[in-house]
Formats: C-alpha cells, structure tokens, sequence
C-alpha cells in the first residue's frame, strides 16, 4: 500500500511497476473474499458445515448404531443419550447424525442430477434457440406447472418406494428450476459484447458455448443448486414423513423418525424437537449460504 | 512520428471557410473504395398475439448506400436508435442483413457461408463501446486477445502453436500502450481505458483491414477518450487500417473523421467531406445538429436550433422525408407539399457531398451561418492527413476545437 505512493510521480509506464508486485486476483478469489466478509453467510457456512461432518463422521461420532438398542423407552435427554431414546430405545442423538448422511447424500445426489439434467435442458435450449427451444420450454413448463411434492409424490407411488427413486423424484422436481434459469442466462450472454466479439472473431459456436456462454452463466446455478439443497432436504423429509421414505421404516430418516415420533409428542416431545431441529437447521443453512453466494457471486453488486 | 500525431505529412492550414473542392476531390477521385454498400436495409420483426406471428417491422437500416476509401476514417452520427450500430454490425455479418450487398475489396461480404466466412471475418473487426461488457470476465488478457488468432489458425500463419500466439499478443499489448506482462492478469484488473486498449489489440491480432468502431470513447472519461482518439489514428497509419466510426457526438467525429454520414431514422440524410459538412451543412437536421454542438470559444455566439418532439418510431415512419415531422426548414417555406408523399433521394449537391433534402438549396445561409459559426481553426491544431505523403491535404482542420491540446498515447511501440 505505502509503495505505490512514490511511483505516482513515475511516468504512465513506470507506474504500472509498482501494481505488478501485486498478486493477480481471479474472480473466484474475489468472490470468497466477500463471502468471507458476509456475516449470515458465514452462518450458513458453519450450519452445512456442521450438517455435512456430521453427515460424515457420523459412524465416528455417533456413541450407538442407528439400529441398537441403547437404553430404556423414550427416555429424556441425559448425558448418556443426549437427544434422548425412542419407542425402541434407540439413541435419538445417533439416528439424527446418521439421518444427516441419508439427507445429504440423496439431496445432492438429487440437486446434481437435476443440475445435470436441467443445465443439458437449458443449454440446448439457449445454445441452439428456434424450434428446440420451444419444445424444451414447454416441457419444462409442465413440470413447473405441477407443484413440486406433488409430482415427486406421484413419481415415488408410480416407481415405488426406495432410495434412487427418491433421488430420481427430487430431481425431477428442480430440474425445470434448472433449465429454465440456465436458458435465461444464455440468452441474456447472446447479444453481449463479448459474446459477439468472439463471433466477429471466427470462434465456432461450440467454443462460444463452452468458453464464454457457460462459464458467465454457471454462477446462478450454483447459488440455485445451494438454495434447492435446502428445499429438497425438506421434501426428502416430507416424503418420509408420508411414509414414501426408504422402504426399509427402522431406516434414520429424518421424515420417518418424525412420524414415528408424532403419537408421543405428549409423553416424549424431545423427539420431535431434535429431529425437527437437526431439519431446520440444515434447510437454514444452505438457505444463508445460499444467499451469500448470490451476493458474493453476482457481478452487478461486485464494488 | 515527432508531432503527437505523426504530423509529418503535410498540413495545410486552410481556413475553414473555404470548403474547397480540391480537399474532396482528394477523397473522391483517385482512390479505390475498400467497402461499398448498396441498398443496405435491415429490419428487425415485431413478433405479437397468440401465435407470435410478425405483425411489423422495425426499420433499423432502410436502404442505406455508401462506400468507404481505403485509408480513410467514415464517420456515422445519428441520435441513439438512428440504427448506426446496427449498420456497423449488419456490415459484420454480426446481424443478418434483410437485403442488400455489400462488399470489401470486391469480395461479396453477405453471401459467405462457413469457412469462406471465417476467413472472411480476419478482413474486418469491430471495437465496441462498453469496455467492461466487452471482455470475458472469466478469461485472462492472452486469452481474450489469442482467442482469434486460435480459432484462424492454419498452417500459414502459426497461430496453433501457444508460443507463437502468446508472443503476437504481446505484440498487440504493446502495440496499444500496455505492457507486454499483462498477458496473465483478467480484466476487471484494469481501468477502462486499459481495457478499451486490449479490446482494440483483440481486434487488430487478427490483422483487419476495415475495423468498425462502435462507440469507442462514448463510455470513457473525457481525457481518456482523447488518449483513444490519437491511439486509434496511430494504430490507423501503423496497420494500415480503415474505420467505420460510428458515434453520437459530433466533436469526436470531426476530430477523427475524413469523411462523415449522418443518419436519421435508419437513413442516411447527408454525407461528405469533413470539412465541407462542418462549415456547410446542407440538410436541415445536420444543421440542427451542429447548432447544438457546444463552443469553447466564449466570444462565439451560435443560434440553436430546437427540434420539436422526439424521434418518431423506427417501427412506423413517417412518410416521405422522414424528418418533415419535425423539420425547421419545412415550417419556414410554409410546409411543402412533397416532404410529405415524396422521399428525397440522397443527390449530389456538391463534389462528394450528398444530401437528402428537397430543398437542400433553400437552406438559407444566414441560418447555417448562425448554426455554424465560420471560426478559423485553431493554428496548433493538428492536421490530419489519411494518406501520408498523398499531397494536397485530404482532412480540412480536423481538429476538434474542444481536443486540440490533447496530448500524444502511451503508445510509440513500433509495428510488431
């Protein structure tokens, strides 16, 4: 900082000695430093930072296995069980750690193919435009028109209960989600300057595609894949909790250990709590990151 | 390469009061045109109801004809929406034309498909005007700059190999006033004025003859856009180059240009020498339009001229002279008939000086006179002449008034 005040008086090309020092700084870099600087993001991050480690650790963490039975009947919380017991005395605190894991891994096993799925969708339709365009969009537009538990309702009573047709019903939920706002974004990168430049220039239309179209327009896809986490994390529980889970019902899903835990919410309300808890606080989570990124990422408010 | 703009060709301070015939004869006679236009019109379709089905046009370009000389700096005024970008644009194969021809060096520019429009495209580039939309931010400067000369690369010239393209970057870098080391760094690293550099080196990598300018300086502080100014007409007698310069403010375009085209309404209402459509303006908007150029000069005293109302659309325009709506010149002759059922064709009214106005030779000259008031240029005014060496002065007092004590560019770098 005090290096550069004596070079001011240096010509316009002795000048630009004194900024070489500096280390360049990509856009990336630039980004996480303000996502740094953002309090409720910083939040957020700490959130699915604990739900992800708990989500890993948790055969490390965990004091019982999901299955064993560790102590008495619906015990309160005690040192020995933290978060309590259930109708079967299991360990509530390591059936939620070891439902973070479900949650995670079918939530983004779900959000990556919806991304996957939705970013094929939106990229042929605003890569290509004209008459591919219209089909996909209206595909997408009979998607969006059914409510989003609804059909991942249908899809698990049509396909049957069990893990990949979970996954496979969240991510057909969000992938219209996906296509439509890739699509967006491509079609507003059209017409921008660069854009067109790299046409005057001779690039082909796959290189403008792959190297200027996509990589301006993946940072509303990131923020969204972030947002939806939290969203399916709820759904995944709301399936569970419509007995549309895993179909395995001693399995720690968060959905099915809040509906098993429902008849004692008189008697053992502890329960509930926590497992309703360990949801909220995952959804909250990714919900600030969420937002975070948008404000960290989003060029128009960069400066 | 001593005076700030290489003002070693000659430079004849002829006053501006004479708009002499030998300085447009110059341009005119005895140079080939590189790009010519004919019948250029571009619309764009107003698609509405259920079924988007097309239900008008917009007129952006309505049969727009002219050529450029090899050499010279055209430049294109109009209001924004006149449809000068889309011109520039359209000319690039950027828009599809909706008919017309036009050719560069002879070569048919609207007919190329393929690889025949890929090689076509190295012939001509374009410089636009916001320089922060005008860079990839996620691509770093050799990148953005090599990014040409990777996609024309052949066996001729090199280019696939990196080391050869990241040395002709350099080049360019320097050519343009920046260092050679830059080639790492992104662009939101740089100022605006940097980065209309490297946008203006991404064009020239690829060696151009014709370059558009669209608005170049338009979105730079006003002692930057001077630096771009004079680096462009380096750049110009460094490479050889031919521009199509297109900007609002008059100013800038007189200080550039060789020749000038003003349009209104997606037509082009008068163009000529420099020289002779500053000190007499033949069609009543340019006449407006120059009324309303501000002067430094305190003791000058000039008579605006306030046209009425707005632009009418470009989707329904009026008929016959486009401009009757709102014409100073039609209201003083008592509102001739054919302004309104007859289209005024672009004609002759002096050598090399076209006007598209019924009664051009109506304008009376105590209004012109007031518009535009007859000031001798400044004496240190810096000539410029298109064609070094070419004898009789071609650009007559180009120099802006407002630009004349504007210093020489960072550049100086030698031809790559």
């Amino acid at each position: 900082m005090s290096s550069s005040a004596p070079s001011l008086s240096l010509g316009r090309r002795r000048g630009g000695r004194a900024v070489e020092a500096r280390v360049s700084r990509g856009l990336w870099a630039d980004a996480l430093r303000r996502l740094v600087r953002n309090r409720p993001a910083l939040v957020g991050l700490a959130l699915v930072a604990v739900f992800v480690v708990a989500a890993l650790a948790a055969p490390v963490v965990a004091p019982y296995g999901p299955y064993e039975r560790a102590g008495g009947q619906l015990e309160p919380p005690s040192p020995a069980h933290l978060f309590g017991t259930d109708l079967l005395g299991r360990d509530v605190f390591s059936r939620v750690l070891y439902g973070a894991q479900i949650s995670l891994q079918v939530g983004v096993v779900a959000v990556l193919l919806a991304l996957l799925t939705g970013g094929i969708i939106g990229a042929l339709a605003g890569g290509f435009g004209g008459w591919v365009d219209a089909a996909l969009m209206r595909l997408t537009d009979v998607l969006l028109a059914i409510p989003g538990i609804l059909l991942a309702i249908g899809i698990v009573a049509w396909l049957g209960r069990g893990m990949p047709q979970l996954m496979l019903a969240i991510a057909v939920t969000y992938t219209p989600i996906f296509a439509r706002l890739l699509r967006g974004s491509l079609l507003a990168l059209r017409e921008v300057d660069y854009v067109v430049a790299a046409r005057s220039i001779g690039a082909s239309p796959l290189r403008i595609l792959t190297r200027h179209m996509l990589p301006n327009a993946v940072t509303p896809l990131i923020v969204q894949a972030t947002l939806v986490l939290a969203t399916a994390i709820i759904d995944i529980a709301g399936l569970g909790f419509l007995g549309l889970g895993p179909p395995d019902p001693r399995t720690p899903e968060w959905g099915t250990m809040l509906v098993d835990a429902r008849r004692f919410l008189q008697t053992a309300p502890h329960i509930v709590f926590f497992v309703g808890g360990a949801i909220v606080v995952s959804a909250i989570g990714f919900n600030l990151l969420g937002d975070g990124l948008r404000e960290s990422l989003d060029p128009r408010l960069k400066r | 390469m001593s005076g700030p703009l290489g003002a070693g060709a000659s430079v004849t301070a002829l006053p501006a009061a004479g708009p002499s015939a030998a300085g447009t004869g110059a341009t005119a006679n005895g140079r080939e045109p590189l790009i010519v236009i004919e019948h250029l019109v571009k619309y764009y379709p107003i698609l509405g109801g259920l079924l988007r089905r097309k239900i008008g046009d917009v007129k952006a370009v309505d049969d727009v004809s002219f050529e450029i000389y090899r050499g010279e700096v055209f430049g294109l005024v109009g209001e924004s929406g006149c449809g000068k970008s889309t011109l520039g644009k359209t000319l690039l194969r950027l828009q599809p034309p909706t008919s017309g021809r036009a050719t560069i060096g002879g070569e048919d520019i609207f007919s190329k498909q393929g690889k025949e429009l890929k090689r076509l495209r190295r012939r001509m580039q374009i410089i636009f005007q916001d320089p922060i939309g005008s860079l990839n931010p996620r691509m770093p400067i050799s990148d953005i700059i090599g990014e040409g000369l990777l996609a024309q690369a052949d066996a001729e010239n090199g280019w696939k190999d990196r080391r050869i393209r990241d040395k002709r970057v350099e080049d360019y870098l320097e050519a343009v006033g920046l260092r050679r080391d830059y080639t790492r760094r992104y662009p939101h690293e740089f100022s605006g004025g940097q980065r209309q550099r490297i946008g203006i080196a991404r064009a020239l990598a690829l060696d151009p003859e014709f370059v558009v300018c669209d608005e170049p300086v338009s979105a730079l502080d006003v002692s930057i856009q001077s630096q771009i100014l004079n680096l462009l007409l380096d750049l110009r007698r460094e490479f050889n180059l031919t521009y199509l310069f297109i900007a609002h403010n008059l100013s800038v375009v007189q200080y550039i240009s060789d020749r000038v085209g003003v349009m209104y309404l997606g037509k082009i209402v008068e163009l000529g020498d420099v020289g002779a459509l500053y000190t007499q303006p033949r069609h009543p908007y340019t006449i407006a339009l120059l009324s309303a150029v501000p002067d430094p000069d305190p003791r000058v005293r000039k008579k605006r001229i306030v046209l009425k109302g707005d632009v009418p659309s470009p989707a329904a325009p009026p008929p016959g002279c486009r401009f009757h709506t709102r014409c100073w010149l039609r209201e003083r002759l008592g509102n001739p008939e054919n302004c309104v059922t007859e289209e005024p064709p672009l004609r002759d009214v002096g050598p090399g000086h076209r006007v598209a106005c019924h009664w051009a030779e109506a304008v009376p000259e105590d209004v012109v006179a007031a518009a535009v008031p007859a000031v001798p240029p400044p004496p240190t005014g810096p000539g410029v002449s298109p064609v070094p060496g070419s004898g009789s002065s071609a650009a007559l007092g180009a120099a802006a008034s407002g630009g004349s004590g504007s210093g020489s560019t960072a550049t100086g770098a030698e031809a790559p």
